[in-house]
């Protein structure tokens, strides 16, 4: 038996899967709250202890480890033009798993650089400018940064004709630079996987460190990406396949946690309706949205304002008469485990809530326009109706008998035609939590990993 | 600095709600057989699409098509907008099938001028000459400055 254990380091809890990569087995699967505060292997030993005896002794062929745990990568992008290059800077930043708490466009302001100063993000994406197009900006920006106090390491991934001497800027006053691909080249093309690819590099060789997360490298081989980023590459592996293992195809995955929702979308998703015109900066292949105000423990309280309570009963089976008690409760006691038929049924309707948000948020719109020849439809962002496959993951997936209804609610409604939800997709869940663990070994063992998770997920239709 | 000497941005597309995509095609690839760097945005295009691209890509020049006949309400406030968005003296060129019914030409361009642009075009120019005319146009704002 060649044994594997996965490790995620997550914000509440820390989770291990034993796997037996030879006979592509899930072992056992323990957990126990996270520990960052203390020690962060307090937690870690905690939950190893929870695994069977014959397990958590036997040697380990493999022992990788992610983590959204100490706040998640947090980092802070800056572009020129909000809807060009600094949403392509945002965008690579979701795409490597980051928590993106702010996006600055144009010149930076004293004020902003304050905040900037402030908000101490991990690291810090700098663009601007196409390859060749505006350079002033950017190097406007390096100049205020070069002055700030900021020193967290700054990725310069903008206009290439400035980029030596964006980086030389920085690095005379001493900061910690990196230079990439520009996230945006052209106005037309987003080039984001450079600047991912460098972020997880710099997450594992400088932010584990800084975040006290080292210590738990004498135990596993490495942390090796933020929790967000495993996920998206376990969607990308059971989309894409292998040379030798077919994929699924287009699909996405919701992932519900207690702080943020996450949607995945791996595809194209252009039109899917003939005339159907597209604009805007192109969508990656590999796409992820985070809603960092939808989560079913410390952001319930927001869930409730973004969706009014009415729209929570709606999706309830029970009556709820102290439902803002209850939501209180559930964003206060954050490691609470649902018992009874009404925990269940108040986690089940705040996870739809949150669920419908959040694909409604990722999904494309189509608006109708009117012209002297006629009405056009013109698309903005991702056509998702023809997606194939709907995969929820999350602990409410791991334990709730109608996990299900969560991912239906999410699927396009004639109510709303414009919004471009999946509409007749295959439905699963991830009732083993095992796709973070297939994201850690998708790298080492693609074929291995690609069979566990169609294996483990289970499907509902 | 001469022009040859240095690449020069163009910011192409047709304004409005307006398909008429070929014109456009024509345009793109004649200025870039000329050696220009051409940003061409496509169809649909709102005045914001122009100056945010203009802006990020640094350009030389917007270049807007209009085939459907709005192009007088479409263009309207055109240049105050390149005025707000910190791009003022952005060289601004219109052409296409600006005005609906028979207009005498010379009005119409007097209209379009007015607005702010700096070149308009009616019907049935050659990109040649509209190429022309761009050449020298930004080769006198380069000595100019």
């Amino acid at each position: 038996m060649s044994l594997a254990l996965l490790i995620d380091f997550g914000s509440t809890f820390t989770k291990i899967l034993a796997v037996d990569l030879d006979r592509e087995e899930i072992l056992a699967y323990g957990q126990s709250p996270t520990t960052v505060e203390t020690d962060i292997t307090i937690g870690l030993r905690r939950a190893l202890d929870l695994l069977p005896k014959p397990i958590a002794q036997k040697p380990c062929a493999c022992k990788l480890a992610s983590s959204s745990a100490a706040g998640g990568l947090r980092m802070v992008t800056i572009g020129l033009v909000p809807d060009l290059s600094a949403e392509a800077a945002h965008r690579a930043a979701l795409g490597a798993g980051a928590k993106v708490i702010k996006i600055y466009s144009f010149r930076l302001s004293q004020r902003e650089l304050k905040e900037l100063e402030r908000l101490a993000p991990d690291i810090l994406l700098l663009a601007g400018g196409t390859d060749g197009g505006n350079k002033e900006v950017i190097l406007e920006n390096a100049r205020l940064l070069a002055q700030s106090r900021i020193n967290c390491p700054i990725l310069i991934a903008g206009n290439k004709a400035a980029a030596d001497e964006v980086n030389d800027i920085l690095s005379a006053s001493g900061k910690t630079t990196l230079i990439t691909e520009n996230v945006l080249p052209e106005v037309n093309t987003l080039n984001v996987d450079p600047a991912r690819n460098m972020i997880r590099q710099i997450f594992m060789e400088r932010i584990i460190e800084a975040k006290g997360l080292k210590k738990a490298e004498a135990f596993v081989e490495g942390i090796v990406m933020p929790t967000p980023t495993a996920v998206l590459k376990a969607a990308q592996l059971l989309a894409q396949g292998t040379h030798s293992e077919k994929g699924l195809g287009d699909l996405i995955i919701i992932d519900i946690g207690g702080a943020t929702t996450d949607v995945h979308s791996i595809g194209l998703g252009t039109p899917s309706q003939p005339g159907v015109i597209y604009k805007g900066l192109p969508e990656p292949l590999a796409k992820r949205t985070v809603e960092g105000d939808l989560g079913i423990r410390y952001n319930a309280h927001s869930i409730l304002d973004i969706c009014g309570a009415e729209k929570i009963l709606a999706n309830a089976q029970l009556p709820h008469p102290q439902l803002g008690q209850e939501v209180t409760k559930l964003s206060q006691k954050v490691e609470t485990i649902p018992e009874s038929a009404a925990d269940l049924d108040l986690d089940l309707a705040l996870a739809s809530c949150a669920a419908q948000v959040a694909m409604a948020r990722h999904a494309g719109r189509i608006e109708a326009l009117w012209g002297p020849q006629g009405q056009y439809y013109v698309q903005y962002g991702k056509d998702l109706t023809a997606f194939e496959h709907l995969i929820g993951t999350g602990g409410i997936f791991i334990h709730h008998p109608q996990a299900d209804h969560i991912l239906k609610k999410t699927l396009f409604s004639a109510e709303d035609p414009f919004s471009l939800r999946p509409k007749n997709p295959l439905i699963y869940t991830d009732a083993q939590y095992c796709l973070f663990a297939v994201g850690l070994l998708a790298d080492r063992y693609p074929e291995t990993a690609l069979r566990i998770a169609k294996k483990y997920l289970r499907k509902w239709n | 600095m001469t022009l040859a000497k240095r690449s020069i941005t163009i910011v192409l597309g047709v304004l409005g709600v307006d398909a008429h995509v070929v014109g456009n095609k024509i345009m793109a690839h004649a200025l870039e057989k000329e050696g220009f760097k051409v940003v061409n945005i496509g169809i649909f295009s709102t005045q914001e699409d122009f100056i945010k691209a203009a802006i990020e890509t640094a350009a030389d020049a917007i270049l807007v098509g209009s085939l459907c006949g709005h192009g007088e309400l479409e263009c309207q406030g055109f240049r105050e907008k390149c005025l707000e968005a910190g791009i003022g003296d952005i060289h601004l060129v219109v052409g296409g099938n600006l005005v609906v019914g028979k207009q005498d030409w010379a009005e119409v361009e007097k209209r379009f001028l007015k607005m702010g642009f700096n070149r308009a075009y009616p019907p049935g120019t050659s990109p040649k000459k509209v190429i022309e005319d761009l050449k020298n146009d930004l080769q006198e704002r380069l000595q100019g400055r």
